[in-house]
């Protein structure tokens, strides 16, 4: 059988559940960094959530990041590190749009020359399956067990669109990973998103559509990616490219 | 001589001059004159400033700054300092260095528009969650303000710890003639993060996977601070029958008065801690064996360094044990020596009882 070949920044299994998307995030946004050169110059600000396991594994340097607090974080490395690295932001949506709503909107608000990957899997995955401001109405999850009720905890949060309308960023997109070819887009605008931050260009934010199979309870190949396509993108989260500064 | 400069300005020139790289901050009174002063004085020399949208925000740009191996500085008062823990704790965690300023405003919650010691004890006796300390340093005039800030950031590199200066809105707002030290420039620590993970220096990030090993590394390091760190100034203690302890401006309030009074042939000393943390337990060593009291004198509704005086206070001389503790608490402000004065008074007639 032929080996699996990962980048060489991978040395240990990152220890996600089966079929979650974060694993497939984690490579693409390593393909993209030594893609574009940036090898050895890259630092992540790691979020606390399940983006933290990739501490397990990823062998770049990584601030252990405070929750929610990825916006300022790594405002705090970009401006030091200037043009000499690249600096990403992996964050869940629970750490980016909850407790670090101030953060993430105050650091695209300044346009930081910073690129964020928000994984978007609908919950508080790493901490058991609690309600997050992306969970959809009706969902159940440990902090809403009869199903979201909308009326008392508010409709699903788009923070892509809303800084794709609010604020003067470089870019915005959302992907999601259900099929080969969504990953290949998917791959296109987190490469799109740093090749901003080279340029010099300001704050690229992806959120990515991901599969948290084990706190949805489903299958993680066929019913997980099934609501990703059938729920999520056509009633609440489009994909593609909201905003490209110049367009 | 130097030029007259209020206390807010020194601390952030002192800042420049040690070869601050970054300062990030949110305006709050008393303190606000540092951040207004390097939003245009930290661009001038090519160093980096941000308002940022919130204390939290702030503390984490800091600790984000910090690990690539930068000079960092934040300052607040209060309640600002209390939105910081969570990136205090950050910090002490990777024990990365940096600066803090607090120019404390009187009380509690939203607090007060006027001077006072009242954030002793979050200061002292902890840095967030965790067991970590912050080296503490409390200035009593402008110069020394500027001095202790423009050492910090060496101490706090040497320690590997953050250090606070903790100051009043009094030393904040006042103007006193201050001379200025060389401009240093200093690179990034060789540690700090560049983006290039196989460099010989790595820093591990967090507490690394041996939370065991780490745990014992930090106590080794406080028991260090504490034997190299413990800074004070005292006089008149050999014959003292009472010994008057004050930090900050109730500290040089106690110096005058002691002084005045020794003139007249009264029998009292004084100890001014420099350091809080660690507190200057040594200062205790030469102390009149017959002192009858040691006065702790804060701004502040019941004491906190009072605390401390009992503690180590009774740790030193024989018989030291059994010597009464008192509390001359000053309302918010600066207390007078006519204040010290009757409160002595009414120690020494027993009018007033010792707190420990
Ligand atoms: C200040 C603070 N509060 C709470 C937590 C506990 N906590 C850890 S991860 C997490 C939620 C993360 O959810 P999300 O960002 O959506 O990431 P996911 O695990 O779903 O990828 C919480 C609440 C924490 N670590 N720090
Ligand atoms: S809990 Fe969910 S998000 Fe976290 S690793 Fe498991 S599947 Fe992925
Ligand atoms: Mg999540």
């Amino acid at each position: 059988m032929a080996k699996m070949k990962y980048p060489e920044q991978i040395v240990a299994n990152i220890p996600f559940c089966p079929g979650c998307g974060h694993g497939i995030i984690v490579r693409l946004m390593v393909e993209c960094v030594n893609e574009l050169g940036y090898s050895d110059k890259i630092v992540m600000h790691q979020a606390v959530g399940c983006c933290s396991l990739v501490g397990l594994g990823l062998d770049w340097e990584m601030l252990v990041g405070a929750h929610g607090g990825g916006g300022a974080n790594a405002t705090g490395l970009k401006r030091m590190l200037k043009d000499t690295a690249l600096v990403i932001a992996y964050q869940g949506d629970g750490d980016a749009y909850n407790i670090g709503l101030a953060e993430t909107l105050n650091a695209a608000y300044r346009n930081e020359n910073i690129t964020v990957i928000a994984v978007n899997n609908t919950n508080f995955g790493m901490t058991g399956g609690q309600m997050s401001w992306t969970t959809l109405p009706g969902q159940r999850t440990t902090t809403s067990v009869d199903g979201r009720d909308s009326k008392t905890s508010g409709m699903p949060i788009k923070v892509p669109e809303l800084i794709a309308n609010s604020f003067d960023t470089a870019y915005v997109a959302r992907g999601t990973v259900t099929s080969p070819a969504e990953i290949r887009k998917t791959k296109g605008f987190i490469k799109q998103g740093l090749q901003n931050q080279i340029d010099g260009k300001g704050h690229s934010l992806i959120e990515i559509l991901s599969p948290c199979p084990t706190n949805w309870h489903s299958n993680p190949i066929t019913d997980s990616l099934d609501r990703i396509e059938k729920e999520l993108i056509p009633f609440y989260y489009p994909i593609g490219e909201l905003k490209v500064k110049g367009e | 001589m130097g030029d007259m400069v209020k206390g807010n300005v020194a601390m952030g020139e002192a800042a420049i001059r040690a070869g601050m790289h970054m300062y990030a901050g949110y305006p709050i009174t008393p303190s606000t004159e540092i951040m207004e002063y390097l939003s245009w004085r930290a661009p001038q020399e090519d160093r980096v400033f941000i308002q940022a949208e919130s204390e939290m925000a702030a503390m984490k740009m800091v600790y984000g700054a910090a690990a690539t191996g930068a000079r960092v500085l934040t300052a607040s008062s209060g309640l600002g300092i209390s939105c910081k823990q969570e990136g205090v704790s950050y910090m002490n965690m990777a024990q990365y260095p940096g600066v803090m300023i607090n120019v404390v405003r009187y009380g509690d919650g939203l607090g007060s528009l006027m001077s006072g010691q009242t954030d002793y004890l979050r200061e002292v006796k902890g840095a967030g969650n965790g067991d970590a300390r912050m080296i503490v340093l409390s200035p009593s005039s402008v110069q020394e303000a500027y001095d202790l800030v423009y050492e910090a950031f060496d101490i706090s590199q040497k320690y590997k710890s953050l250090v606070m200066i903790l100051t009043e809105g009094g030393l904040g707002q006042m103007m006193e003639e201050c001379e200025y030290s060389e401009m240093k420039t200093v690179p990034f620590a060789s540690w700090g993060y560049t983006g290039d993970r196989s460099k010989d220096e790595y820093r591990p990030m967090g507490m690394g996977a041996d939370v065991y090993a780490h745990a014992l590394e930090m106590a080794a390091k406080r028991v260090t601070i504490k034997e190299e760190m413990q800074r004070w100034e005292s006089g008149f203690l050999d014959d003292a029958e009472y010994v008057m302890l004050g930090y900050g401006l109730p500290g040089r309030a106690i110096k005058s008065y002691v002084k005045a009074r020794r003139a007249e042939g009264e029998k009292i000393g004084y100890i001014r801690p420099i350091s809080l943390w660690p507190f200057p337990e040594k200062a205790f060593k030469g102390i009149n064996p017959g002192v009858k009291g040691f006065i702790s004198v804060e701004t502040s509704d019941d004491g906190g360094m009072v605390e401390d005086v009992a503690l180590y206070g009774k740790k030193y001389g024989s018989g030291f044990e059994k010597v009464p503790v008192y509390g001359l608490f000053c309302p918010p402000g600066i207390p007078t020596l006519r204040f010290i004065g009757e409160k002595f008074e009414d120690i020494k007639s027993g009018k007033m009882k010792e707190v420990f």
